[in-house]
């Protein structure tokens, strides 16, 4: 019963692109062209459906959807487009989502060319020895030179580009030839249905109702309603509730076969328990060998989680409990921070999934929220031989007690046209980066390798590069490992104590410089008190900078207002408010924006 | 409670000062005929018949004087048409030095005016040209010994501080002769840049720098201890007067009682309910010549609201709130009503009780709304 003529006739495909350039109208494109949504259905791009995805213009989690196309041989296909984030935080999620597919349709700019980012998926879809179709999008726009892009892809990913697609997703240029050439180009999965049952994990997400939903790709055998399964990380067992695929709505059936990507539910509660890359297996008759290429994400950035109002504690609990139920990548636990009380020290994969679980907390459960700034995970060895890790800076150990402090470096990939490889070295030195190699892509366009301290690339890298590109540079990372570096903590006071939720860790040559920097940035964003207040950066107890914010002496209404007693009232009021988002440290109100300064510094 | 005063504005001046965020409008004669015509029937709304008795009438703008004779006269007359001027303890016309001519004066004392408010600002032309004001020094005197002469005597100057490169020094010799007036009444105001001005303009490009809250302060302070030394006693936030010539007017705001709010723009306070009058000249005019209605929209005032208003209103006078007073008009304790803030702001220096008062300290009247805020009630 080998490749019945269903299998046969599956296409499993991902698109990858850089953000901007078009991926998700070509999805949508795709959705109407094979009449998955109906006209009145149709929503402009479908596929990110969370509110923040669609602002953002990112796609933050995965989607497949099943779609039917009749291609021009007369036969009925079955495709299942798997969606991929296009974010550096996600690379892993990308990894898993392209390992469920036979090919990629790679988007590129018929302006812009290649971006990092784009590189970096690609390579992926390499190793996962996909078949690549590309596509020079937005050939309607000015500035489109398909020609040169067609080179570029040559040179850069070293694919025959010959034959790429010209397209315009927004103006539905190019999207016959582009399905076409999916059920011409794109093998059709392979697999065993009678091998005992394989299924890839590539994402999940929690439903209330249901427990965990988890998107599948079944590579071996078959899943079934009823089916005991295993899943092969974790060893854990479930009976199988429901299967199905997305039309793009979710649409049961009785079993998901070899080729099919789709979803199940097995009344499981934990999202740890169905993990982005595990092998579902069934139990009575278990594969032997995973899935290839499992791995436990790691969260590489912490910062502290602190409620405005104390009172909100319980409530910011149940929202990271809940957005944790969707995201294994999360993770949170209690901390105590003298300045901020109690709050999380969360960990996350990168300063985009921060952001996003920030801006998450503080719209969907209405928390005002005060973060600190991030920090990386410091290895540091103890002069009396013991080791530990330290993932908030306050918790530095003093210094005579260090003997030694590692911190992460990543390999970091820039791709920036030739007249800014001057800034981007200058911003890779400043960052303490070590120089490792640059590549000419073409006449235009350069490749620049450094390794740089995390830490420095969670503080503004990305900001500044892209600043001192005009937006042209891209950027790519990846962990290398951990090496020693001459690291001190900083602590802040203000008003004579010492601010915990304020303390940093820093290279020993930058300390006065970003001491001075961060004294005079506060002064800047913490507003007058009824006193005046010392603003101190110290190591140990060296005082090495140092300004005061002057104390508040006057503020009354003494203009004359007429009979206008409302605005009056919504004068005090908005001062009120004001207040209410500032917290109170010690006896000193700080606005949530200073907790965040030292990411802020300006330094260039 | 009955109605005790009314605001009635007249929108029209003759240049617009780089500051003003009021309701104003060139001075237009035709445009100006067709407002009056609308406030009479405004008027009329609210007093249709006989004349109403009320404590205290206060006509400003913009600019009343701004009008020409037959329009004042027309304006007076409506006025006293509607509302029983000879019961009316204060009847009070801001004017701008310079406009009042012989005629004028006249005028406004023939009709029972019996208090007028001059926009002075400063003495100092240089400055007064860079605030966009019309008038010049020598016109504060020629209008004052006018207005004396016509048996006009109780007279109130307003002076401005914190202006554009006014230091604390140039502020000092305002005062000093703003004193030598020797009049019953003095109001000062600090800038505000308010959006909508040229000021604002300046201010938001950077070419408008105001003086340091230090210097600010420091100017509010001086002004309160030179005209306490001249034995002019503060009585509210930016009011100052000789014993008996507080403006009464004024303190129907302060003691949150009602007012009529009349013309473009105009606010006002009736039972229940806070007015706020359309803005713009044609749809004010336009309305009120329809059906004398030309409220844009209205606040309800309900009891939490009218609490807090006792308290961020009454404590800007320098006697405060009466506890007293404040159980007979709500039935429950301030202290009861607002918890912690009473005894906090004491702590911090801001408040004193003293004989069922409370009222700000010298430090409290400086930092006024750090206190006025503390009695906003949460919902």
């Amino acid at each position: 019963m080998k490749n019945e003529p269903k299998q046969q006739r599956v296409r499993n495909f991902s698109i990858i692109a850089h953000i901007d350039h078009g991926k998700s109208t070509l999805a949508d494109r795709i959705l109407e062209k094979t009449k998955a949504l109906t006209q009145r259905e149709m929503k402009e791009q479908f596929l990110d459906a969370m509110d923040l995805e669609r602002e953002r213009g990112i796609t933050i989690k995965l989607n497949a959807v099943q779609l039917n196309y009749e291609a021009n041989d007369g036969n009925d296909y079955t495709f299942h487009l798997i969606d991929t984030p296009g974010h550096v935080d996600f690379t892993y999620e990308v990894s898993r989502s392209l390992a469920a597919c036979e090919g990629a349709i790679l988007v590129v700019d018929a302006a812009q060319g290649i971006e990092a980012q784009t590189l970096a998926n690609v390579y992926l879809a390499l190793e996962n020895d996909l078949e690549i179709i590309p596509v020079i999008n937005k050939i309607d726009l000015p500035g489109a030179d398909p020609e040169r892009i067609k080179q570029e892809i040559e040179d850069v990913i070293g694919i025959d580009a010959s034959d790429a697609i010209l397209a315009s997703a927004k103006e539905g240029v190019g999207i016959d030839e582009i399905l076409e050439r999916i059920v011409s180009d794109i093998p059709a999965p392979e697999g065993n249905p009678d091998d005992p049952t394989k299924a890839l994990i590539f994402d999940s997400l929690y439903d209330s109702y249901r427990g965990v939903v988890a998107y599948t790709c079944v590579r071996e055998g078959s899943i079934k309603v009823g089916d005991k399964i295993r899943m092969m990380a974790t060893g854990k067992e479930f009976e199988v509730n429901e299967v199905g695929v997305f039309r793009p709505t979710p649409t049961s059936l009785k079993e998901l076969n070899v080729g099919d990507v789709g979803y199940l539910t097995a009344s499981i509660k934990n999202i740890g328990d169905s993990r982005v890359g595990d092998t579902i297996t069934l139990a009575n008759n278990p594969a032997k060998e995973p899935l290839p290429g499992y791995k436990k994400m790691n969260p590489m950035v912490f910062c502290g989680m602190y409620p405005v109002d104390a009172n909100n504690y319980n409530d910011l609990r149940d929202a990271l409990e809940r957005l944790e139920l969707n995201d294994s990548s999360l993770q949170f636990e209690p901390e105590t921070s003298q300045a901020l009380g109690f709050g999380f020290r969360c960990g996350f994969l990168g300063m985009l999934h921060m952001e996003i679980i920030q801006e998450r907390i503080e719209r969907e459960y209405k928390i005002d929220l005060i973060t600190t700034a991030p920090s990386v995970i410091y290895k540091v060895k103890m002069t009396d031989g013991s080791e530990i890790d330290v993932d908030n800076p306050s918790l530095m150990p003093d210094n005579q007690k260090l003997e030694e402090v590692q911190e992460p470096y990543v390999k970091a990939t820039v791709m920036v046209p030739n007249d800014y490889v001057g800034p981007v070295m200058e911003i890779c030195q400043r960052k303490r980066g070590n120089f490792m190699d640059m590549q000419y892509l073409d006449d235009n366009r350069v490749n620049i390798v450094y390794e740089i301290p995390l830490s420095e690339i969670v503080y503004d890298f990305f900001d500044s590069l892209k600043s001192q590109t005009k937006g042209y540079a891209s950027f790519d990372y990846e962990l290398i490992g951990y090496k020693a570096s001459n690291l001190v903590k900083m602590d802040i006071l203000l008003n004579g104590d010492t601010i915990d939720a304020l303390s940093f860790i820093v290279h020993r040559d930058f300390a006065y410089e970003r001491g001075k920097l961060i004294a005079d940035k506060l002064k800047e964003l913490i507003p007058r008190q009824q006193f005046e207040v010392p603003v101190q950066a110290a190591i140990g107890n060296k005082i090495v900078a140092r300004t005061t914010i002057k104390a508040m002496r006057k503020n009354v209404l003494s203009k004359c207002y007429g009979g206008d007693i409302s605005r009056k009232r919504k004068l005090l009021e908005k001062q009120k408010e004001g207040k209410k988002r500032m917290k109170m440290v010690g006896s000193v109100e700080v606005p949530q924006e200073a907790f965040m300064s030292v990411l802020d510094l300006n330094d260039d | 409670m009955t109605i005790s005063s009314a605001y009635i504005h007249i929108p029209f001046c003759q240049q617009i000062c780089h500051y003003c965020d009021f309701t104003k409008f060139f001075y237009n004669e035709r445009l100006a005929d067709e407002y009056l015509e609308a406030l009479e029937n405004e008027i009329h709304t609210y007093i249709p018949g006989e004349k109403e008795k009320l404590k205290t009438i206060f006509v400003g703008g913009g600019t009343p004087t701004a009008v020409n004779h037959s329009q004042l006269e027309r304006l007076l007359k409506m006025i006293d048409d509607h509302f029983d001027i000879a019961a009316t303890e204060e009847y009070t016309f801001e004017a701008n030095p310079g406009d009042l001519d012989v005629e004028k004066v006249r005028l406004l004392k023939e009709y029972g005016v019996n208090r007028i408010s001059l926009g002075v600002q400063v003495f100092d032309d240089e400055m007064l040209e860079k605030i966009g004001r019309v008038h010049r020094v020598k016109d504060v005197y020629t209008n004052v010994d006018r207005l004396i002469q016509a048996g006009l005597t109780n007279i109130s100057i307003d002076l401005m501080y914190a202006l554009p490169g006014q230091t604390v020094d140039h502020f000092e010799k305002t005062i000093d002769e703003a004193l030598t007036f020797d009049l019953p009444h003095y109001s000062s105001y600090s800038l505000q840049i308010e959006p909508k001005t040229i000021f604002y303009q300046r201010y938001k490009k950077g070419t408008l720098v105001k003086p340091p809250e230090e210097d600010e302060a420091e100017m509010y302070e001086l002004l309160q201890r030179k005209l306490a030394a001249n034995g002019v006693q503060q009585y509210e936030i930016s009011n100052f007067s000789k014993p008996g010539f507080e403006s009464k007017h004024n303190l129907t705001y302060w003691n949150n009682e009602y007012y009529y709010g009349i013309g473009a723009g105009a606010h006002g306070y009736l039972p229940g309910k806070r007015t706020i009058n359309l803005r713009p000249l044609p749809a004010y005019t336009k309305k009120a010549t329809a059906d004398g209605m030309p409220i844009l929209h209205e606040e309800p005032v309900g009891l939490k609201e009218q609490m807090e208003e006792e308290m961020f209103l009454g404590l800007r006078k320098a006697e405060g709130v009466s506890l007293e007073k404040f159980f007979e008009k709500y039935h429950k304790e301030a202290s009861d009503v607002f918890g912690e803030a009473i005894p906090s702001l004491k702590q911090r220096n801001l408040l004193v009780e003293n004989n069922g008062q409370i009222y700000l300290t010298d430090r409290g009247r400086l930092l006024g709304n750090e206190v006025f805020q503390k009695f906003l009630l949460d919902d």
